[in-house]
């Protein structure tokens, strides 16, 4: 699991024959996180998607070093907006099947709930649990099975700000270990030293406005602990 | 990879237990077809004997195709499709475990239920047996079709007529070869053998080819 690494390549994504956004690319070493931010249908779950395979991309490269013979969708956990729990399993069967299921099991499906402050649901349906408890119960998931990198799509969606505390934890935790971490968002994960990407959408020639290409600009991570991000919308895209 | 499929049939039976759901379903739509078509017929004893096992078979083949769109459908919704995705198993092991847990619940039903409605339609002892053994033979291969049609319409919201459409065509064999199996059974210058072993080569052609398909059309889904 140490030393995988993930390098993308100047990606890009189309649905339904228009061009979503180009020219991404980003590096992820172990232990880094990265931030993908952007305005509603820029295309940050569609990146999610591409990464998870569940999407092909319409252009750029997708590397993993030193996976071995694990291809990428092996080696993630993706946690999106659907929770991918059956409402008529409780919390626990849910995390037992994902835990028998993904193979490399970690923590027990309890332990693993306890972790997200759940553990008294464990035996309740998931039809029973509220929004943000399914989320927590989908985000326990990460805890079952080992996987090094964890594709977020908008995490703290529907948490309240304890367990907001709870996901940060823990994702410091998976990035201590020599995890990595993806998460789109709008509201900020409070992540250290998170390497940051806004993804903007490429706005197609006429017949619609007619502006400039594509622009999605990335930063490098700022290096050593502590730095400020670089403020959102300077870098090289060239907006407008 | 074993371990992937285990789960995966497992969660899919204890869903199929604690829904009710196409199993149930099925059933009690096999259960109907073949009590309403006495009463179309009339009380002609000597015809209904000789038409049982067609009936049987026709209602098998739609009981199975009943609640068969939800078969990739509810995954899809949910977002467990994407779950299931993410296993070092490959998605072909997916389906598979996924059939055959749909087969153990609305198929596996139809063949124990045959001899019980067998009844209805005046069949003879050997008759019955007959029903239940092409049934068990014959009804994995209904599923294993139908599985691609499920797989190509996942993600269409009101899928399940354009399922059929899709799909019964190719499940014409399998009742062709599924009744003559059965009339052979009952007498007739056919060797019983001769139709059943067709019956088997169509289940197991349809398990591959089944399994493969469904698969690459998951893959292709979005």
């Amino acid at each position: 699991m140490r030393g995988l690494r993930l390098s993308v390549n100047n990606l890009a994504c189309e649905r339904g024959e228009r061009r979503i956004f180009e020219g991404v690319s980003f590096t992820l070493l172990p232990g880094e996180a990265l931030v993908i931010t952007g305005r509603n249908g820029a295309g940050k779950s569609s990146l999610l998607d591409i990464l998870a395979g569940r999407l092909p991309a319409a252009g750029g490269v997708i590397l993993l070093d030193d996976a071995g013979e694990r291809t990428l969708p092996e080696c993630l956990h993706y946690v999106g907006h659907r929770d991918a729990l059956k409402t008529a399993l409780t919390a626990e069967e849910n995390l037992q099947f994902a835990r028998d299921f993904l193979g490399n099991p970690a923590l027990k499906p309890r332990e693993a709930l306890d972790a997200v402050g759940l553990a008294h649901a464990a035996r309740l349906p998931v039809a029973f649990l509220s929004a943000g408890q399914r989320r927590r119960v989908a985000l326990a998931r990460l805890l079952v099975a080992h996987r090094p990198l964890w594709l977020l799509d908008e995490p703290t969606s529907a948490l309240d700000t304890a367990s907001q505390e709870t996901l940060r934890l823990i994702l410091e935790r998976h990035r201590e270990s020599g995890g990595m971490i993806a998460a789109s968002t709008h509201s900020p994960l409070f992540l250290k030293d998170a390497k940051e990407i806004r993804i903007e959408r490429t706005l197609t020639p006429p017949p619609y406005a007619g502006e400039g290409a594509s622009s999605s600009s990335v930063f490098p991570s700022p290096g050593p602990l502590g730095h400020p991000l670089p403020h959102r919308g300077e870098g090289t895209g060239g907006e407008g | 990879m074993l371990k992937s499929f285990r789960a995966l049939l497992v969660r899919d039976l204890k869903l199929a237990a604690r829904v009710g759901g196409s199993g149930v379903m099925g059933l009690i739509f096999f259960l109907m077809i073949v009590t309403l078509i006495p009463f179309a017929l009339g009380p002609d004893l000597n015809l209904l004997s000789r038409i049982g096992p067609a009936i049987l078979w026709i209602a098998a083949l739609l009981a199975t195709l009943i609640g068969l769109d939800r078969l990739f459908q509810a995954d899809q919704e949910d977002g467990s499709l994407d779950l299931l995705r993410l296993s070092h198993a490959p998605l072909e092991i997916v389906v598979l475990a996924k059939v055959v847990a749909y087969w153990l619940v609305t198929g596996l039903p139809l063949a124990i239920a045959a001899p019980f409605l067998g009844l209805l339609v005046a069949l003879s002892p050997e008759g019955m047996l007959a029903m239940v053994v092409t049934l068990l033979v014959g009804t994995p291969a209904l599923t294993f079709i139908g599985a691609v049609g499920a797989a190509l319409t996942s993600s269409l919201r009101r899928g399940g007529l354009i399922l059929a459409i899709l799909v019964l065509p190719f499940m014409i064999p399998t009742l062709i070869f599924g009744v003559s199996a059965a009339n052979a059974a009952l007498g007739g210058t056919i060797p019983f053998m001769t139709p059943f072993l067709v019956l088997v080569a169509l289940s197991l052609i349809a398990a591959v080819v089944g399994t493969v398909g469904a698969a690459a059309a998951l893959r292709s889904a979005e």
